[in-house]
């Protein structure tokens, strides 16, 4: 109970200081060009070009925005620091300087570089450019991509969860110092914790290894659990639904399992024994195959492609309040909606924890697959 | 693809890769290794716990069975015993009777000795005493009547005459 | 518009063997009652792959 106590006292106050940082942080910038972010959502092209732009990563962390009566645009959020590694070196700014255009309209001059934001993707502009020029397409002719080290919303999100796991996981493990068998919240951790190590590493890498490989799969769990989690809640989060993050998670578990493989797995992987020899150069590409590229692809997508069409799917349906007000009415079409996203919003909280299993299953089952040692008979 | 690799952006991979590496680092010394140890501390604790309980279960089984046998060679012993005692009071009464009475056939005996001899001597002097007292008398009586040659005579011939009789 | 009728029917071909896992794990599950445990983790395991394939081949198909 004092665990949960402190824990709410904290969100509220660290709510406080999110709200009250927006004050500041909120600029008020004109309505220019809203064709893109901003201005009201009515069209099926425009709420298509809403959802894409909420699966993207952004710069800064927005919780809502709206029109105020005078026209101009408002955002209640906070600005994150952008850092680059442009071609002049280390640039960073603050991401309010963009004034949340996402088009390239803005220009940010840095260190005598020009900078500009398209698509939650930041742009340095080729020497002697003023503008950012577009082709038919809509991609940039004059400006190339930086690397972009920025403190993104996704950062916040993993810094977020990181923070979250280690404040309960080390208040458990003090816990255990002074009493067997925890209380509070840490009661709620521990069976979670027994989970994964008795039905998914123990099972599936074996009673001797298991034991090296158990803090991988714990963080990794818990971290694509609470994302995925946090990804659900207002706040907007859509970390595991970044390519970047899965790809990262996918080839953490490739590397492990490429690492801690036997003697046997190596051996079964690039001469197969008891099939003929002209087979065996095939069979070694298409395991190798299998285990660098397939693997781990499947494990990213999977994980991506599940987040991603979560959040379509949940936004699409509280949309439909929009798009299908004309042909039902307001309260038809807001009761639909509602109806509908309650449900699919049920359906996602599993699909969150199932993806987190799934992830830690199939890791620890390639672990598995790499260490065993195959009995010769 | 093509919208896949693009969104795919370098940078969040790389600070993704960071701070998964540090949070791993720092979760496992910080949470993972104590949680878990401590998990397989308590689970060992628990299986010894009732291994010891079991054992105890046995050890009291074993105690219950030996305190019943023992119980049982008491009864046996005493009820031994009490046989035992049993026999030797009957054999000492039975003893004790017999020589009782040996004892009392005995005095009977000897009394029915002594009677015997005393009554034989008691005959003995008796005899002693007759024979004495009729010598006497015969004495005196065959002083007086042999004073006469006539008288002697006739108890010769008395005499003679009792002894043909005879 | 092809991306889009061969994404369909992954998506065909990936629920009819999504149905197909449910549908035999349900049959060894009241075959087997006390299996139920394994059977669901193997059949959850399987059609994540499944689901895997499907979703790795929507996305090289249509994005």
């Amino acid at each position: 109970m004092k665990i949960a106590k402190k824990s709410i006292k904290f969100l509220t106050i660290a709510l406080v200081a999110l709200f009250s940082a927006t004050i500041f942080a909120s600029d008020l910038d004109k309505k220019q060009d809203n064709h893109k972010d901003g201005g009201e959502v009515n069209t099926q092209e425009e709420v298509t070009a809403y959802i894409q732009h909420h699966l993207k990563d952004s710069h800064d962390f927005t919780f809502f925005s709206y029109t105020s009566s005078e026209g101009e645009r408002k955002h209640f959020g906070f600005s994150l620091p952008v850092i680059l590694w442009s071609s002049e070196g280390l640039v960073t700014f603050m991401s309010s300087e963009f004034h949340h255009n996402d088009d390239g309209h803005v220009i940010v001059e840095k260190n005598g570089l020009k900078f500009a934001k398209i698509h939650s993707k930041i742009y340095e502009l080729d020497n002697g450019a003023a503008t950012v020029s577009f082709d038919e397409t809509h991609h940039a002719t004059n400006a190339h991509k930086t690397l972009d080290f920025s403190i993104t919303k996704s950062v916040v999100g993993i810094l977020f969860a990181a923070f979250l796991m280690l404040l309960w996981f080390s208040k458990l493990a003090k816990q255990y110092k002074t009493r067997k068998v925890p209380k509070g919240f840490g009661r709620v951790l521990e069976p979670l914790v027994i989970y994964v190590r008795d039905e998914i590493a123990r099972p599936n890498i074996g009673e001797k290894k298991y034991k090296k490989f158990m803090g991988f799969l714990l963080t990794v769990f818990f971290f694509i659990w609470i994302l995925n989690l946090l990804g659900l809640t207002p706040l907007g989060f859509n970390v595991t639904g970044q390519i970047a993050v899965t790809v990262a998670l996918a080839m953490f578990t490739m590397v492990i399992y490429l690492f801690s493989g036997s003697k046997d797995f190596w051996a079964h992987t690039l001469w197969m024994p008891g099939v003929p020899v002209i087979l065996r150069p095939i069979l070694a590409i298409i395991e190798l195959a299998g285990f660098i590229l397939i693997k781990p692809f499947s494990l990213l997508v999977r994980l991506f492609a599940n987040i991603t069409a979560g959040h379509f799917v949940v936004m699409s349906l509280i949309a439909l309040m929009v798009t299908m007000k004309e042909a039902f009415g307001p309260v038809a079409s807001t009761g639909m909606s509602l109806a509908l996203a309650l449900f699919i919003m049920v359906i996602e909280i599993l699909v969150a924890f199932l993806q987190a299993f799934i992830f830690t299953m199939l890791s620890s089952l390639f672990i598995g697959m790499a260490v065993e040692e195959h009995e010769h008979h | 693809m093509e919208t896949l690799l693009n969104d795919f952006s370098p940078g969040l991979f790389a600070m993704q890769i960071v701070i998964l590496l540090i949070l791993l680092f720092l979760m496992k010394k910080f949470a993972w290794k104590p949680i878990l140890n401590s998990l397989e501390e308590r689970e060992t604790g628990i299986e010894e716990a009732l291994e010891a309980a079991e054992n105890a279960r046995k050890e009291m089984q074993n105690l219950t069975a030996d305190n019943e046998r023992l119980a049982k060679e008491a009864r046996a012993e005493r009820d031994a015993m009490m046989k035992d005692a049993r026999d030797i009071r009957d054999k000492m009464i039975s003893e004790a009777k017999e020589d009782a009475k040996e004892v009392t056939t005995k005095l009977i005996e000897n009394a029915q000795a002594s009677i015997q001899q005393e009554k034989q001597a008691a005959l003995a002097e008796l005899k002693k005493n007759v024979a004495e007292l009729s010598i006497g008398i015969a004495e005196s009586v065959i002083k007086k009547e042999l004073s006469s040659k006539e008288d002697q005579l006739a108890l010769v011939e008395g005499i003679l005459k009792e002894v043909e009789l005879n | 518009m092809y991306n889009l009728i061969g994404a369909g029917l992954i998506v065909i071909g990936g629920g009819i063997g999504l149905g197909q896992i449910g549908g035999k794990a349900m049959e060894g599950i009241a075959r087997q009652p006390e299996a139920a445990g394994k059977i669901q983790t193997a059949m959850i395991i399987i059609g994540a792959l499944l689901e895997g394939l499907a979703f790795g081949a929507l996305i090289l198909g249509k994005a």
